[in-house]
């Protein structure tokens, strides 16, 4: 039997993994796609949640989730090409221009 | 009962006058300011093209002021003794909701005595002013500003209400200014007149407060709103006000403490100390107090203030008159002396308005009447004004000693001229006083009379009599008719003002409804009197034996301490710029001081602090997107952390 809290282990899982690689990876594309790992491991807990409570409102939220996740990869992945045409890169350290 | 028999032994007020409006020749009061206002306009706008025939404007104005005021004057005469007060509106001068002063003015019996005064020796003074100045490229600059120091004053007098007065009384105070320093190339000129612009600021305070004072008490500030409602306001606050007009009138009339400016106003031209001392501004102060007598006849100490200011500065006034060797700046002292007792009759109540006034117009005539003298003096010495440089100007200057001559025999009090009539009710009405504080009072007052006789005679021998002192440089001779006449008609008045005014209690009776009725005297003769006449006697003996039969010496002897000290204004100066000057230099420089260090400091540490730790902070904009992304992280899990350790 996969009880909630498997769910919820797995989630966690899925989110340091996302964090840990925001924070160390160069990459502005796998920067982008550990991003998305947080946001499915959130919705993971959500939806988890919602089951465990016999609710709507944790899958409602999901949704939320998915389509503000997609907005965010269109307006991203925009950013990112026109970073690349410019700079030859997709080094997110290199992009340090806006700083004191 | 017992009221009625007090009525005759005791002074009494003025009872509540009902006011009337203007009509007939009364109705144009308002030319009364628009003729000398027409003057300073015309001279002063018009520029140099008036240059050749401003002079004529100037003397013109004045006269057909005074002509009018004799003419309401006569209108006055016609109407009953309790009808004769007479007001009308100008324009409303300010209007603000429940706030209403109208520009009003006031003909009755008190203005009209200073409008007569005011336009009467004022002429006379322009007039004489035309030959004085005749020499002065800046003649018709000097008429504008006399003119439009009469209409000050007459704004001052005939204002029916306190707003009114003030703007006069400000009026007064800038173009004396603007007179004192009238060649104001001269440092001591321009020193001088600043001198008398910020002392007579320091009285203008109290004013300025005093009529605050009334509108925060009564809601109004025209002289028959706050004397109906001064019966009901508490003792403390008509003390207060009276104090407030006391300090006005030291500022504008040179009484202790406010004394030390008059004395530097001679810097201005004569025929201005004459208009100062005779006509105009000094006698602002006594106006102002006697129009006030409603609100002083209900405050005794406040009065009794005014009576002590008016008997120090007379004996102050008569001992600096002393030791000047400046004919001028003696006759300067003379006109604090004499104003003081015009404040000590004042403060003394319904007893004594009616003196103040008595005296202040005798005193027009002969003060006006010196200064003229001591002017054609000065005109003919090569402006000279050292009477040790005088002497034995009575052979080349007939006119002038005759007329100087009467004003000084009306001013020391020798019957029947104008100062015996005037001075002695003074003496004695403090004497009736009663108490400690009337015999004080009066014993300064005939002490003051003694020392009137020995400085005027000190002047008289000095300037006029004994051997000649002057150079061979000067050549005096009588001047020319266009100055000796002004001062011929002054002496006569000098001559018969006082005795015209006491004699059948002329002046009482007329002034009576507006300033009380003081008690009946009995006979002109009273033993103050003779006091006084003997006194001024022995004080001529005495200063006959130092002046007249000893020959005087060209520089000044080192004399004696008090002499010293009266030399330099009895340390009017000195005691002003110790007491005021230095600890209100000491106090900028605190200020500056903690200014500096402690306010600016504060600020400015703040900011510094402010600037250094934002120039730390900003070292944390590094532009590491990760880095970034590491503090939210880190702000997620302390935010996600605190919440689970409160238990939300």
């Amino acid at each position: 039997m996969v009880s909630p809290a498997h769910f919820i282990a797995l989630s966690v899982i899925l989110f340091v993994i996302g964090a840990v690689g925001v924070l160390v990876r160069r990459n502005a594309i796998v920067v982008f796609m550990c991003v998305e790992l947080m946001l499915n491991a959130a919705n993971l807990a959500f939806v988890a949640f919602a089951r465990m409570h016999n609710g709507l409102d944790g899958q409602l939220i999901a949704f939320f989730v998915m389509v503000v996740a997609a907005a965010e990869v269109v307006v991203g992945l925009a950013i990112l090409t026109s970073i690349f045409r410019a700079r030859r890169s997709a080094s997110v350290d290199d992009a340090n221009l806006m700083k004191y | 009962m017992t009221g009625s028999v007090h009525s005759a032994l005791m002074p009494q007020a003025a009872a509540a006058l009902t006011t009337y409006h203007a009509t007939g020749i009364q109705d144009a009061a308002g030319l009364l300011l628009a003729f000398p206002l027409a003057g300073a306009a015309i001279l002063l706008l018009g520029g140099k093209r008036t240059n050749s025939w401003g002079h004529y404007v100037g003397v013109a104005m004045p006269l057909l002021a005074f002509a009018y005021g004799v003419a309401a004057y006569v209108q006055m005469l016609g109407y009953p003794a309790a009808h004769r007060s007479r007001e009308l509106t100008l324009y409303q001068f300010i209007d603000v909701g429940r706030f209403q002063v109208p520009l009003g003015l006031q003909l009755d019996q008190l203005s009209i005595c200073f409008v007569l005064l005011i336009t009467g020796v004022g002429s006379l003074i322009h007039i004489f002013a035309v030959g004085y100045m005749s020499h002065d490229p800046e003649r018709r600059r000097f008429f504008g500003y006399m003119n439009l120091f009469l209409a000050a004053m007459l704004l001052l007098v005939l204002g029916n209400n306190y707003l009114a007065l003030y703007a006069g009384w400000e009026g007064v105070g800038l173009a004396s200014y603007l007179l004192i320093g009238f060649w104001q190339y001269k440092d001591s000129a321009a020193v001088a007149a600043k001198k008398a612009f910020i002392a007579n600021r320091v009285g203008d305070v109290g004013l300025s407060l005093g009529i605050m004072l009334m509108f925060a008490q009564f809601g109004t500030v025209t002289f028959q709103g706050v004397f109906a409602a001064v019966p009901s306001a508490s003792h403390g606050v008509v003390t207060a006000i009276g104090l407030l007009l006391l300090l006005g009138a030291c500022g504008k009339s040179a009484q202790v403490p406010l004394q030390s400016w008059l004395l530097d106003a001679m810097e201005g031209p004569t025929p201005v100390s004459a208009l100062i001392h005779a006509a105009t501004m000094v006698t602002a102060g006594v106006y102002l107090i006697v129009r006030s007598a409603p609100i002083f006849d209900l405050t005794p100490d406040a009065r009794l203030a005014v009576a002590i200011v008016g008997a120090v500065t007379l004996l102050f006034g008569a001992i600096i008159g002393c030791a000047k060797d400046d004919i001028k700046k003696a006759l300067a002292g003379s006109t604090m002396s004499q104003i003081g007792y015009m404040m000590l009759a004042a403060g003394l109540g319904p007893a004594g308005y009616v003196f103040a006034i008595a005296h202040l117009l005798a005193h027009g005539f002969f003060k006006a009447g010196l200064f003229l003298g001591a002017g054609s003096i000065k005109h003919e010495m090569n402006e000279e004004v050292d009477m040790r440089r005088f002497g034995g100007l009575a052979k080349v200057m007939p006119i002038t000693w005759v007329t100087f001559g009467l004003a000084y025999l009306a001013i020391i009090g020798i019957p029947p001229l104008s100062g015996f009539f005037t001075k002695d009710p003074i003496i004695d009405a403090a004497f009736a006083k009663g108490g400690t504080s009337g015999a004080l009072l009066g014993t300064a007052a005939l002490i003051g009379a003694g020392i009137t006789g020995f400085y005027m005679t000190r002047v008289m021998l000095m300037t006029f009599h004994g051997e000649r002192r002057w150079d061979d440089t000067v050549h005096p001779h009588e001047a020319p008719p266009v100055m000796t006449w002004p001062m011929i008609v002054l002496a006569i008045g000098s001559v018969f003002a006082g005795g015209l005014l006491i004699v059948d209690n002329r002046l009482l009776n007329f002034l009576g409804p507006v300033t009380g009725v003081p008690p009946t005297r009995h006979g002109l003769w009273t033993w103050s009197g003779i006091v006084a006449l003997a006194l001024v006697v022995v004080a001529f003996g005495i200063a006959y034996a130092l002046y007249g039969r000893r020959e005087i010496p060209v520089t000044a002897p080192a004399g004696s301490p008090v002499t010293v000290a009266a030399r330099k204004d009895l340390y009017g100066d000195a005691i002003n710029e110790g007491l005021l000057m230095r600890p209100g230099q000491w106090l900028t420089r605190l200020s500056v001081f903690f200014d500096n260090r402690g306010v600016d400091g504060l600020v400015n540490s703040l900011a510094a602090a402010t600037g250094g730790s934002s120039g730390r902070l900003r070292k944390l904009q590094s532009g590491f997107v990760r880095s970034y992304a590491l503090s939210m992280l880190v702000g997620g899990v302390l935010l996600v952390g605190a919440l689970l350790l409160v238990r939300l």
